[in-house]
């Protein structure tokens, strides 16, 4: 490859890491204390509140049955407001908050959700307020499940990245169709495929790694 | 210190008809003792037990915990009268994300205690339950046994007046089990603390508690000092629970020959009980020799009871209805327990 399209490759791999750590860190900001309040106020829950259990959980599922193609394009008004323009890899960043919300919510609702409730009973005859505990017992106790969740979130957020070339948004993918595919490059598609591999497979394995760490639940006696 | 108040528990039912887990419960636990609730699964322990720190909420009646009414305290009222009443876990319920002294110091934190405050607290607990070695390690480096002993030091980190044992060691093997039992019998007499816990096994009745009440669907069938419900069982599930750890009654070749009731006809059936001291003295050979009886021993046993001997035995004592009579009142009014259970008819004594 010429050095030119090593410069694109460079270009185009940080602008996939700015994009997916943007989109994954704002995502996990809304994503993790909406899946908190998902998972505590269903009825019957810490803090029940079926209204806005019930509110939240329709709009979460229609956030994640819109094809996130769609997303882009649908949003660009709420986009522009926001970043002053509907193009560009900044721009990109705000649907893939909007598609990394709900779905980081979820899966921290599931994380939550499988704490168990002797835990949380125990923590109630001590005289623990609901929000102590939501922070010391739920949180700490769902760590190494939304840790390898954020994992899942991050990865998909990198294959959701790859469509944000459509409103400019650059990145590896927006490289591999427009250089690899439309200009009939094959080497840069493969290298723009490797970079992918190799991307995933360190987030995957970071991941992994600290999920293991905080999970104090299988320890060797 | 304990007052249940006819307190009623129900639950809507599935095909309509609410289901009635507790069923008009009065009764009371007394200051600094042991009591004890067993039945079997699905009787209303478990509920009657956590109708005390209302995270059951009664649908009737009152629980009163020193006279404080605990289902008409407001929620900020309730969670500081909690922090009063430790709570321990058939399944221990200890935060795997914490090292064990940080499950013992978490309702301290709830409290809002400085550090400080929590390790000169803590420290001691660990030491009472014998894990100052396991300090800094997880609940899941333990064996069962020492994970409830972190349980039991995190119930009485906060110096509660009242600890609630829900089947506190039915996870446990036997041995375990034994040792568990004796730390949460030394802590009662050790710091006074009034101790309810709740079994389906009377083994754990028989071990600790000064006091016991049997549940059954919901209701209370019999309450009284353990070692009256054990020698007399009145209710047909609490003999069924009494004779599942002394091995049942009489053999069957022993009670077929037995008519009921005796009028001074035949020979007597008694049942003799010695407790604590009387159990030494040599009762047999007194009747034998001071009423002239000839005592036929059909059966005996020897049993613990909070770690005191009892002994039943089962006698036939042949000879005239007056001498019996007699050897009767001598051993009521000695303080040993004596039932006739019957007698043996005397065309079958001429027999035998």
């Amino acid at each position: 490859m010429s050095p030119q399209l090593l410069s694109l490759l460079a270009d185009a791999t940080l602008q996939t890491l700015w994009m997916v750590g943007a989109a994954g860190l704002l995502g996990t900001l809304g994503g993790l204390p909406l899946g908190v309040l998902l998972a505590v106020t269903g009825r019957g829950d810490l803090l029940p509140h079926p209204i806005f259990n019930r509110v939240a959980g329709v709009v979460v599922n229609a956030a994640r049955s819109t094809p996130f193609i769609i997303l882009v394009v649908a949003i660009i008004p709420f986009t522009r407001l926001v970043t002053g323009t509907s193009i560009g890899t900044t721009a990109a960043i705000v649907p893939l908050t909007v598609a990394a919300v709900p779905f980081i919510a979820r899966i921290v609702e599931g994380a939550v959700r499988e704490v168990d409730r002797g835990l949380i009973e125990a923590a109630e005859a001590m005289g623990a307020t609901p929000w102590q505990i939501v922070a010391k017992v739920l949180l700490p106790e769902a760590l190494s499940g939304i840790l390898l969740g954020l994992t899942l979130a991050a990865v998909s957020l990198i294959g959701y990245s790859a469509m944000v070339g459509a409103v400019g948004g650059g990145g590896l993918g927006d490289l591999g169709i427009r250089y690899g595919y439309q200009r009939f490059l094959p080497e840069v598609m493969a290298a723009v495929v490797l970079v992918l591999i190799v991307l995933v497979q360190l987030i995957q394995t970071g991941g992994e790694a600290l999920a293991r760490r905080v999970n104090k639940r299988n320890l060797k006696t | 210190m304990i007052r249940f108040e006819g307190v009623e528990k129900q639950y809507p039912g599935r095909g309509g008809a609410p289901v009635r887990a507790l069923d008009g419960i009065t009764a009371e636990v007394r200051r600094g003792e042991i009591f004890g609730v067993i039945g079997r699964s699905g009787a209303g322990k478990s509920t009657l037990l956590r109708t005390i720190n209302m995270l059951e909420r009664p649908t009737g009646g009152r629980v009163l915990l020193d006279g404080t009414d605990m289902g008409a305290l407001d929620a900020a009222a309730l969670r500081e009268a909690r922090r009063k009443v430790g709570m321990i876990f058939q399944h221990f319920n200890l935060l795997s994300s914490r090292t064990v002294y940080g499950n013992v110091a978490f309702p301290l934190e709830l409290a809002g205690w400085d550090k400080a405050r929590i390790r000169a607290a803590v420290d001691p607990l660990l030491d009472l339950v014998g894990l100052s070695d396991k300090r800094d390690r997880y609940p899941a480096e333990l064996s069962g046994g020492q994970k409830q002993r972190v349980g039991i030091a995190r119930a009485l980190a906060a110096e509660p007046k009242v600890l609630l044992c829900d089947e506190a060691t039915s996870a446990l093997d036997p041995e375990t089990t034994g040792s568990i039992l004796r730390l949460l019998a030394d802590i009662n007499e050790r710091l006074g603390l009034t101790i309810v816990l709740i079994t389906h096994e009377m083994a754990v009745i028989k071990e600790i508690c000064h006091r016991v009440a049997v549940l059954e669907g919901g209701r209370m069938v019999e309450e009284g000092d353990v070692f009256d419900v054990f020698v007399h069982p009145r209710h047909e599930t609490t003999r069924r629970f009494v004779a599942g750890v002394t091995g049942g009654d009489l053999p069957e070749t022993v009670s077929a020959r037995i008519a009921p009731g005796w009028e001074g006809q035949g020979s007597p059936v008694l049942r003799i009980t010695f407790r604590g001291a009387n159990a030494n003295t040599p009762v047999i050979s007194h009747l034998s020799r001071s009423y002239g009886l000839d005592l036929n021993i059909l059966h005996g046993r020897i049993d613990q009871i909070r770690g005191a001997p009892y002994g039943t035995l089962v006698v036939e004592a042949g000879g005239p209805a007056e001498a019996v009579r007699s050897a009767l009142s001598f051993l009521s009014s000695n303080e040993l327990g004596v039932e006739v259970l019957g007698h043996v008819p005397a065309t079958l004594v001429a027999a035998g």
